[in-house]
């Protein structure tokens, strides 16, 4: 195949323009200022920022509420991570065994991951009313047992029900091509080697589905720590007594709430190198093992 | 060891019917070879058999017993698959002793059988590699291992040979005929190669279109092909054939063209009248001077295959083709005589394409 290459460079460049313009916009542009918050500090009577080096990200690190965040994040992205994971991959099973009407299904599974997170949200709180429909029912058989207002567990079950209902979709989709793509004579030479279905599943279709496992995985983890702002917004606000006051949400409660750009820049640039890292190390060094050539 | 009978199997998918209807009887230790153009049902029958596939109709019966509603491993085969199908994330090792892991044998055991089979295949340095590691000859091996080791009643193969090329597949078709003579499992295998099929075969099957046209020692279904369609099939180069009616007196084929090639005085009489496809193999024709053979064409252009050529010639609108290994003098757009030799031709009827089969001669098929 030949390149096709432009003898007008500004052609290549009004082409590529647009693409970089929001990459600029929206990530460029928006780190760099959050980068400058977070070494400076704005003067109290007003005149300017300051240059302060580390000083808001020891403020930040040295913040007992801010490490709490942190564990509550964690939580957060263990148990969604895990209920997604765990809820699309049995889904998938299920629609790879072509039980009847699984096309139906499988375009069905798609659209939560259509919705938007707030949307999610509204739909869960609804859902986990402890004074509305089945939470209400749950309620007076069982006075007092549902009252995620009050009760931070449970503020954090319902947070994660929904960020993990909203995120099965996706992970579905991905679960059902990485086992559609297993050969089926690999399944049939199980069959042949007198390996029942749970077998074959354990030694052969589970180990092959790795690759699309651990991607899956790093996706779910990162994207809980970004993506989860919506529902926390639309469902607790944080609370109750900042329960499920994510990494995420602190970041706009105490840069749009509480005013504090500079540590919510810093909280924000924490945050980033998080996900980095996270992602690096889960690439660099799990998927190697998980590759078979 | 086991006898396999197929009894009147039948297979439709979504009411298109592909398998119509076979007969066939194994008999225990026997390697039977199901050949067979592509889409002719030969994976369908052989899944079946398997149980990979459900049977539509009829029944399948493994040592007398009806194997139908059985599952895969329940029916005591092993099957080879065209692709080898190996556990990519496991090792040979654990390739080869993957069955007798979910047997439940210890691990002790197993070790030692699969060491033993190894290196009964010559896979003994391999053990620890993945078949990613592995070269398409030793992803082969491997495949076979892991049938043998299950020490099956029955041997299925479906095109085992054919992502091979061309020097390695005739040793490794050695080598299971060679396997076969020590452990004489009743073995069934399916391939469209004709060649593989005669040197493998006990007893061939040919198939077409989801029936079997014939069913038959390789030796025998060469010389009394029992349709058009097996004759043109089995033999390479392929047969050539002719049309023209059969008569009484004189003895001959008459071509369209007036021209005759002269049968045996009775296999014409039984057959006076009948319009015929007449079959010869390119070693049963020689080339002579125009005028003095059985009839003339003009001669196109030759193959060299080494120790012969094959001379192609053109008659009316056919092409004819000869193997010979004397040098003729021939030159292209220049007729020459083509001579058949008598008792090797083969007469099918015009219409059904069945051999047209006269009593106590040359062509009689020889009893099975
Ligand atoms: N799952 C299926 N659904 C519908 N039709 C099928 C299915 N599997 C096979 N067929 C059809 O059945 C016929 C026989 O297929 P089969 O695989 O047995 O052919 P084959 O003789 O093994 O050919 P090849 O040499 O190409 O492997 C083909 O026409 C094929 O299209
Ligand atoms: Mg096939």
């Amino acid at each position: 195949m030949r390149r096709a290459y432009y003898k007008n460079n500004w052609i290549a460049a009004l082409l590529v323009a647009p693409q970089l313009i929001i990459v600029f916009t929206f990530f460029y542009f928006p780190t760099a200022q959050a980068l400058y918050w977070a070494f400076t500090l704005e003067q109290p009577w007003g005149g300017g920022n300051t240059w302060v080096g580390f000083d808001n990200f020891k403020a930040i690190l040295g913040d007992s509420l801010y490490w709490a965040s942190i564990w509550v994040s964690i939580v957060y992205a263990i148990g969604s991570t895990t209920l997604a994971v765990g809820m699309a991959l049995t889904l998938a099973i299920f629609a790879d065994r072509q039980l009847s009407g699984y096309k139906v299904y499988k375009i069905g599974m798609i659209w939560p991951y259509a919705i938007a997170a707030p949307a999610v949200g509204l739909a869960f709180r609804f859902i986990f009313s402890p004074g509305a429909g089945i939470m209400m029912f749950v309620n007076q058989m069982f006075p007092e047992i549902w009252n995620p207002v009050e009760n931070g567990n449970q503020a954090m079950a319902m947070v994660i029900i929904a960020g993990a209902w909203k995120q099965v979709a996706y992970n579905f989709i991905f679960f059902l091509a990485g086992l559609q793509s297993i050969p089926r004579s690999l399944i049939e030479a199980g069959a042949m080697d007198g390996a029942r279905v749970l077998r074959r599943m354990r030694d052969i279709q589970l180990p092959l589905l790795a690759p699309t496992f651990f991607f899956v995985l790093v996706i779910n983890i990162t994207d809980s720590f970004t993506d989860s702002f919506g529902i926390v917004d639309t469902m607790t606000a944080g609370g109750p007594s900042r329960a499920t006051n994510l990494m995420v949400y602190k970041i706009f409660n105490d840069g749009f709430q509480g005013l504090d750009y500079s540590g919510a820049a810093a909280q924000s640039i924490i945050l980033m190198l998080l996900v980095i890292a996270l992602t690096f190390v889960q690439f660099r060094y799990i998927e190697r093992k998980v590759h078979y050539t | 060891m086991a006898n396999i009978s197929i009894k009147q199997v039948r297979k439709s998918y979504a009411n298109s019917e592909v398998v119509h209807g076979v007969n066939l009887e194994v008999s225990t230790g026997e390697f039977i070879v199901i050949l067979g153009p592509s889409g002719c049902g030969k994976s369908t029958l052989l899944r079946m058999i398997a149980g990979l596939e459900s049977v539509t109709a009829g029944t399948i019966l493994i040592d007398d017993k009806p194997v139908n509603d059985l599952e895969p491993h329940e029916r005591g085969c092993a099957m080879v698959f065209q692709n080898y199908a190996l556990y990519p994330h496991m090792t040979v090792a654990e390739n080869i002793g993957y069955a007798l892991k979910v047997a439940g044998l210890p691990k002790m055991e197993r070790a030692t059988k699969v060491s033993s089979v190894a290196a009964s295949v010559g896979l003994t340095e391999f053990l620890d590699r993945r078949p990613g590691q592995l070269s398409g000859g030793q992803r082969q091996r491997v495949a076979m291992a892991r049938a043998i080791i299950r020490e099956p009643k029955v041997f299925l193969f479906d095109e085992p040979l054919s992502n091979l090329d061309a020097k390695l597949r005739v040793q490794m078709r050695q080598e299971i005929r060679r396997i076969h003579n020590r452990i004489r499992a009743t073995s069934i295998f399916v391939t469209h190669d004709q060649q593989e099929g005669m040197t493998l075969a006990d007893r061939l099957v040919v198939m077409n279109k989801g029936v079997i046209e014939q069913i038959g020692a390789p030796e025998d279904v060469y010389h009394h092909p029992a349709s058009i369609y097996v004759a043109g099939f089995i033999g390479s180069p392929a047969m050539n054939f002719l049309s023209g009616q059969i008569s009484a007196t004189p003895a001959a084929a008459m071509l369209a063209n007036g021209e005759r090639i002269t049968l045996p005085a009775h296999v014409a009489a039984a057959h006076d009248g009948k319009l015929a496809q007449i079959g010869i193999r390119p070693e049963a024709l020689s080339i002579v001077p125009a005028g003095s053979g059985s009839f003339d064409a003009v001669f196109d252009f030759a193959e060299e295959l080494g120790n012969a050529r094959l001379y192609h010639f053109r008659f009316e609108d056919l092409t004819v083709s000869v193997l010979s290994a004397d040098k003729p003098k021939v030159k292209a757009g220049v007729p020459m005589g083509i001579k058949v030799a008598m008792d090797a031709v083969h007469l099918f009827d015009a219409e059904t394409g069945k051999r047209l089969l006269a009593r106590g001669i040359v062509l009689e098929p020889v009893p099975a």
